[in-house]
């Protein structure tokens, strides 16, 4: 069975390739992430059979009902068509880890591995419960360890007796769960997402950079132990904000994209000890900068701070109607267009969506 | 007769002890042996089709994935399995409590009287368990020699035509023969001078008079037809076909025979899914209750366990409960003796309903059912207008407004035919070969015999691509779309779908 199974998860992992694209822009995935792993829809694989099709022709079913009344939850006989106005809709699901998705976005995007900076010297306790000793709390006590012991007395009494199998454990019998403490390396890496949530930003523009960032977290998060992530939404001015604020919140007003860049610049300072840490910044607007004077202030914090502390900056700029797209022009101006400190990418829409991965991940930094 | 060692001392006593209520009860079983195996085994055997070996394919594990996935968040559970073999294997399940372990075994020694006796189980193999291990071994032998995605490819064209057999041929012996290879023998009759008397040039119009010669070219042509007219009827057995004139290598005309035979193989279970559990149902609830009845501290569990069997949501159509409640009428109608010329005649409701001859022909009746019927004769011979209504069954139909199933009858005369045309053909269409040399140039048309219901299309479409890699040549199949009678074609590179 066990080649079988494999030959499957081949299978699934071929469709899924070749879907990725489809999956990239459509968002199907996200938010369908349990703990580590994924459940992902595809389109039924199956042995194609000469069939019947969507019956709507009906059946004979079983039970209370004047004509005219709707049958069960609208599927009758199972295996026998289904309700619905959409044909094929029978679909598989599969759970994949996180880290085989990445790996296989890795493999379809053929990005490099990153080479981590830094010192890897955070390490945290972790509780294991891997040992058994004879004293404990009755919580934890080990049942069938507990039983086996008091089996094995019994035995070695003599006073079992196989047709009445009898055993009370005594107090000696009595076994229960320890922990051990474990270290483990932790969060090494930190990812800084900023946006513009000016008014000009739409929601078509938020969910692009949602997926986007949510394929570059399953990225980065294979690539390092733990990973923090950290959001800043700004328009005049920033302020950081959960993941779930940062997606869904609609502000309005100006836009001063130094100020993101100086709150971010203080959480560097505050948490992320540049040498201990590997630190992401991505940053996502649709270009409008309120003046000229904040641009400049803008190339100054990445010159003087941002840029040498981080592995990485990237600014995605994700077209809008209003955006004029002018910072990317002052971005290039100021760096240069093949900056190695800086990865720039325009997302015009959502099929744009992968290759902005492949340019932000794909200098393996 | 129960050899195995797997099963707990305690349980080993319930199988002797329950084989000998089922043969008291008149059931004749196969020796049968019982396996304890836990959740993750019992997936195994399932996926496989109830064996413990067959042969690499990823779709085991695909079902291996599905039912390990629905046992785990509690969807599904699979109570036992039992395989159709002398001696016969079933597997019950370890973590099952012991009244489910009981009703499971009794349910089995249903099934096994069933396989054993029943006619339409007759013909199948009864060491599928070896031979299943056989076919392994042979595709294995094909993967090492050929290489695995060769035959993984081959596999799925096979599989995909698995279900064009001719359910009714292993009953049917004196027609099969096998075929000789396909030759090229309508070339004899081309550019063959007509056939003329000997004359002398001056008698000629007169020996070999005009209309002479039209009834010779007509008898050529005729000739000439009946030889294209290849298979000179239609041929059900699609694979049988496929295997004797498609231009297959050795390998691959093996692979094909092993999936036909396993076709085969199933295609009784098939055919008597209502009656072979409704007969296993049977016997498990009159074992647990009349011939050897379950202790009174059992009976809630017992209760809880046979409610789960025979439920069915609301509207549905569970063949465990259908089975079970025709048998119970059989048992009834022949007990009292309602049957016969006079009960039939009898059309005052309340004389029939309290008809009792005390004949106590039940039994006797029902292994008599047992013995002869499948699925499409039982429900014909024994649904009649009285179980119709006591059970409540309805003809549901699609309705496009609310796009929902909603009830359309009550009517019997209407349901009865209904499911009747459900169950024909185990609720395949049926799919012939019309024509092995269309146009002449060695193309295969397939007919679907089309009984209200169409293909689906795209499952049609891949089934010809799939087709088309065994025959190697454009392939056709002659259905109805939407009323309207098409050809839909391969030509090995792009469908296409033609008015006829």
């Amino acid at each position: 069975m066990e080649s079988d199974l494999n030959r499957f998860r081949k299978i699934v992992r071929g469709k899924i390739k070749k879907e990725l694209r489809r999956f990239i822009s459509s968002g199907d995935l996200v938010g369908r992430q349990g703990n580590k792993r994924i459940t992902i829809p595809l389109p039924r694989i199956d042995i194609p059979h000469f069939s019947f099709g969507n019956r709507e022709k009906g059946g004979v079913g079983q039970g209370e009902g004047d004509v005219g009344d709707q049958v069960g939850q609208g599927q009758p006989q199972p295996g026998q068509g289904e309700a619905g106005d959409q044909e094929g809709q029978h679909s598989l699901e599969v759970d994949v880890s996180l880290e085989e998705l990445a790996q296989i976005l890795g493999e379809e995007l053929a990005l490099p591995n990153i080479q981590p900076r830094g010192k890897e010297n955070l390490e945290d306790k972790k509780y294991r419960y891997s040992g058994v000793l004879k004293q404990g709390p009755e919580s934890l006590k080990h049942f069938k360890r507990t039983y086996k012991e008091a089996l094995k007395r019994s035995i070695a009494n003599g006073d079992y007796d196989p047709d009445n199998p009898i055993i009370i454990p005594i107090k000696d019998d009595k076994r229960f769960r320890s922990y051990r403490i474990t270290h483990e390396k932790v969060a090494n890496a930190v990812i800084i997402y900023m946006m513009d949530v000016s008014g000009s930003m739409g929601d078509e523009q938020k969910e692009i950079v949602r997926l986007t960032s949510f394929w570059l977290d399953t990225w980065l998060s294979t690539q390092y132990n733990g990973i923090e992530r950290r959001y800043i939404i700004h328009d005049a001015t920033a302020r950081e904000v959960d993941s779930d604020t940062f997606y869904k919140t609609k502000e309005s007003g100006g836009t001063l994209i130094s100020s993101a860049y100086k709150l971010a610049m203080k959480l560097v300072e505050d948490h992320f000890n540049p040498s201990e840490w590997n630190i992401y910044l991505f940053h996502f607007s649709d270009g409008d900068n309120w003046s000229g004077n904040d641009t400049a202030d803008c190339m100054k914090i990445l010159e003087s701070t941002l840029l040498p502390v981080s592995n990485m900056f990237c600014y995605g700029q994700v077209e809008s109607r209003y955006g004029s797209g002018q910072f990317l022009r002052d971005l290039h101006k100021h760096f240069g267009e093949q900056n190695e400190r800086i990865t720039t990418c325009q997302i015009k829409d959502r099929e744009a969506i992968m290759d902005a991965l492949k340019v932000f991940l794909g200098k393996g930094k | 007769m129960i050899h195995n060692t797997q099963l707990t001392p305690e349980l080993r006593d319930i199988a002797s002890q329950l084989l000998e209520a089922a043969r008291k009860a008149g059931l004749d079983v196969f020796d049968t042996i019982f396996e304890l195996v836990d959740y993750k085994q019992l997936n195994e055997i399932a996926a496989y089709g109830g064996f413990p070996t067959r042969y690499p394919h990823w779709r085991f594990g695909m079902d291996y994935e599905r039912l390990s996935k629905s046992y785990t968040y509690g969807l599904s559970v699979i109570y036992e399995m039992v395989i159709n073999n002398d001696p016969c294997y079933a597997y019950l399940l370890r973590a099952n409590n012991l009244v489910s372990q009981k009703t499971v075994i009794a349910h089995v020694f249903g099934h096994c009287d069933f396989f054993k006796n029943n006619y339409w189980f007759s013909k199948t193999n009864r060491k599928m368990l070896d031979q299943m291990a056989n076919h392994a071994s042979i595709v294995r032998r094909y993967i090492e020699d050929v290489g695995h995605d060769e035959v993984e490819d081959f596999l799925d064209c096979c599989l995909s035509l698995e279900n064009l057999i001719d359910i009714y041929s292993p009953f049917n012996q004196a027609t099969r023969k096998t075929g000789p290879k396909m030759e090229d023998e309508d070339e004899v009759f081309r550019g063959e001078p007509v056939h003329k008397l000997q004359s002398k040039k001056y008698m000629d119009s007169y020996i070999n008079p005009k209309e002479f010669l039209d009834q010779q070219v007509q008898k050529q042509e005729e000739k000439v037809k009946k030889k294209k007219s290849f298979p000179e009827q239609l041929e059900r057995d699609v694979l049988k076909f496929l295997m004797d004139y498609a231009p297959l290598s050795n390998w691959q005309r093996r692979l094909l025979g092993i999936i036909r035979d396993e076709s085969y193989y199933f295609s009784p279970q098939g055919q008597t899914k209502i009656l072979n559990e409704g007969w296993a149902t049977y016997w498990h609830s009159r074992m647990m209750t009349e011939i050897h009845p379950l202790q009174d501290s059992e009976i809630i569990d017992y209760c809880d366990q046979h409610s789960g069997v025979v439920a069915a949501a609301p509207g549905q159509l569970n063949p465990y409960k259908l089975g079970l409640e025709l048998l119970r009428h059989i048992k009834k109608r022949w007990d009292r003796g309602q049957f016969g010329i006079d009960y039939i005649n009898c059309d005052d409701p309340k004389k029939r309903a309290e008809w009792d001859t005390k004949a106590g022909l039940g039994d006797q009746k029902l292994f008599e059912v047992r013995r002869i019927h499948n699925d499409i004769t039982f429900i014909d011979a024994f649904l009649d207008e009285d179980f119709c209504h006591e059970h409540k069954l309805f003809l549901y139909d699609f309705d496009r407004r609310t796009n929902k199933y909603v009830i359309s009858d009550r009517e019997f005369g209407k349901i009865k035919p209904q499911l009747l045309s459900q169950l024909t053909n185990f609720g395949q269409p049926i799919i012939c070969v019309k024509d092995g040399n269309f146009k002449n140039r060695n193309e295969l048309v397939l007919e679907h015999l089309h009984e209200g219901t169409d293909l689906k299309h795209e499952f049609t479409l891949e089934c010809l691509r799939n087709l088309y890699k065994i025959w190697q040549r454009p392939v056709h199949i002659e259905t109805i779309i939407e009323e309207g009678k098409r050809r839909v074609s391969f030509d090995g590179s792009s469908h296409s779908v033609e008015k006829m």
